[in-house]
């Protein structure tokens, strides 16, 4: 049984080969690992990943669905249970904390507009239905997000702004997490903290791709842990065998001399 | 390493809980009459209906059922500059073919008023659907240049299309609109009679705007004014709920037309220049956007305020200029607006 499977992926920017014939396949319940050094590729996988960026090759089948994932519109690949958080921090900043996770279960709801206007109380229960849903997943963070549900996001603390794009992520109860960079910016103990809520949410039953530059946080978390470097998968291995891997530290400190 | 760091777990972590400012009394008892209460509503509204008892002046009544005319314009713009973060210079559009479709098919076809709304909004929506399906291809300054030729497009198509339109001598002698069942009949053709139709589109609009707002609907508009592309990631289809806020809005828009032609009596391609779209643009920025009271409030101001002071002539223009510049350095988000991180409507 496979969730994922990624054939020679390619995307190219102008001269730059971002993505350099990619494959990777994930089972389900897996913590997999990414990491690189900067530029090699590792966001654009995940742009490409969420249709947000087009492939210029390759092929990607998800969750036993025969259909390459690459055709699918952005909006479309939510609702197939892929969602994702944000490198450079990107809540909604004007809307509130509980209106940011609700909006994470936009997919799962099907309200439109006549029946709002006449609000039938079929989109009155499941607006109440979705609420429950994004303060069940904010409970995760303990008190931290569900104290602030009413405040802009953008009053949150750094650290609260990463757990508010998890949260909203959670909220489409997705089969597949991409976390990218979720403990950029904190500090140590604030990274440990996460380190155990993403464990919790991977037991109940969500397959996670992580991109991460802290190798505390990556020796903890991952099976399996795969390195790219210039768009190219260079390892593939458990945490240890990576680690030390030369062409890793080759990809990250350069060539001996 | 873990029994080191509990200090964070202590719920004390890079964030106390929010503590709720300290108010003063008097923010309180103004809080007893906040909008939100129903006994307020219940107060604006019945003051609303009494209006045509305490007001006997045929130029105040005017002035008055402008405002409101005004403010289902303004409504209706709000959705897409306020709720959805879409700039339209063109919305005067909307309104033209709102008021075409009512006086043609009143004078040239003798369909009912009631009949001609639903038509003319139904237009409107088309209209909108055009307008919105170029513009999701378009951004920032390139959308507003779209709406901007496509207002200035309907307003040539009537000033030219003497066969449909009568081009610049306009269409006269609108019908007054009856309401009536069997013997029992009501003629729209008194200010007060007009008051009360303008007063219950107004509702109407309110109604739609505060129900879509707090809908999903309303939501998935705000994601997309927030982040387009994150929004889309989050399942938001971008090309359905830009379309749907065009639609939506021109349909408030041809709303306002079709009164606006049994008002007048008279429609003419003057009465839809682009100087009706930049005064429908001010009224939401003045109020706050995205502020369904702000953007009433900016239309009682935007076109009560040129009336009361009529006698300073021209300075009055001066005056109004200089207090929407003023406006824009000092509260730049409107007498009602949320103050935003970041500006994120995209001029």
């Amino acid at each position: 049984m496979i969730l994922l499977t990624v054939r020679s992926l390619t995307k190219r920017f102008g001269g730059l080969t971002a993505l350099n014939g990619l494959d990777l396949q994930v089972t389900p319940g897996e913590i997999v690992g990414i990491i690189g050094p900067n530029g090699s590729g590792k966001t654009t996988f995940f742009n490409v990943l969420t249709g947000m960026v087009p492939a210029d090759g390759g092929e990607i089948y998800f969750n036993a669905l025969d259909r390459n994932l690459l055709t699918e519109k952005t909006h479309r690949i939510i609702g197939m249970g892929i969602s994702r958080t944000f490198q450079n921090q990107r809540p909604f900043n004007n809307l509130s904390v509980l209106e940011n996770v609700i909006l994470g279960g936009h997919c799962r709801t099907r309200g439109g507009i006549l029946s709002a206007l006449l609000n039938l109380s079929w989109v009155r229960r499941e607006r109440e239905e979705l609420r429950s849903r994004a303060r069940e997943v904010m409970a995760i963070f303990g008190d931290r997000l569900l104290s602030m549900e009413d405040q802009p996001a953008w009053t949150l603390s750094y650290a609260n702004r990463r757990r508010l794009e998890i949260a909203r992520a959670l909220t489409s109860n997705p089969k597949l997490l991409l976390l990218d960079e979720p403990t950029a910016g904190m500090n140590p103990a604030e990274s440990i903290q996460l380190v155990e809520n993403i464990l919790g949410i991977n037991k109940k039953g969500t397959t996670i791709l992580i991109i991460e530059h802290d190798m505390n946080v990556m020796k903890r978390l991952c099976e399996r842990v795969i390195a790219l470097d210039y768009g190219e998968k260079i390892v593939e291995g458990t945490f240890n065998e990576v680690r030390n891997h030369p062409k890793v530290i080759e990809a990250y400190l350069g060539r001996e001399q | 390493m873990k029994n080191q760091l509990r200090l964070d777990d202590h719920k004390g972590g890079s964030q106390p809980n929010a503590v709720s400012p300290l108010k003063s009394p008097l923010i309180k008892v103004a809080e007893l009459f906040g909008f939100s209460k129903w006994y307020t509503k219940v107060l604006i509204i019945i003051f609303c209906l009494l209006i045509p008892f305490i007001v006997h002046s045929n130029y105040a009544m005017r002035v008055i059922i402008y405002i409101g005319l005004y403010i289902v314009l303004a409504l209706g713009l709000n959705v897409v500059m306020g709720f959805t973060g879409l700039l339209n210079i063109g919305h005067a559009a909307f309104y033209a073919i709102g008021a075409y479709t009512t006086a043609i098919l009143m004078v040239n076809h003798g369909v009912s008023f009631w009949l001609t709304i639903p038509i003319g909004m139904v237009l409107g929506i088309l209209f909108g659907i055009v307008l919105g399906f170029p513009t999701l291809r378009v951004r920032d300054d390139y959308l507003a240049m779209v709406t901007l030729g496509f207002g200035q497009i309907v307003y040539i198509v009537a000033n030219n299309w003497m066969g449909l339109t009568k081009g610049p001598r306009g269409i006269p002698g609108i019908p007054a609109p009856t309401i009536g069942f069997w013997d029992w009949k009501i003629v729209i053709d008194s200010y007060p009679t007009y008051y009360y139709l303008i007063l219950f589109f107004v509702f109407l609009t309110i109604y739609a705007c505060v129900r879509v707002r707090n809908s999903r609907v309303g939501l998935a508009w705000m994601a997309i004014r927030e982040d387009e592309d994150v929004a889309a990631v989050m399942g938001i289809n971008l090309v359905y709920y830009k379309t749907l806020a065009f639609g939506f809005s021109a349909a408030l828009g041809a709303l306002a037309g079709s009164f606006f032609a049994v008002f007048q009596t008279f429609v003419s391609p003057n009465s839809f220049t682009i100087l009706e779209s930049v005064i429908i643009i001010t009224i939401p920025i003045l109020g706050g956007l995205g502020s369904i009271p702000g953007t009433i409030i900016g239309a009682i101001i935007m076109i009560a305020a040129p009336e009361i002071f009529r006698a300073a002539s021209e300075y009055r223009m001066v005056a109004l200029g200089a207090f929407m510049v003023l406006m824009m350095i000092f509260k730049p988000e409107g007498l009602l607006g949320k103050k935003l991180y970041e500006q994120t409507y995209k001029a």
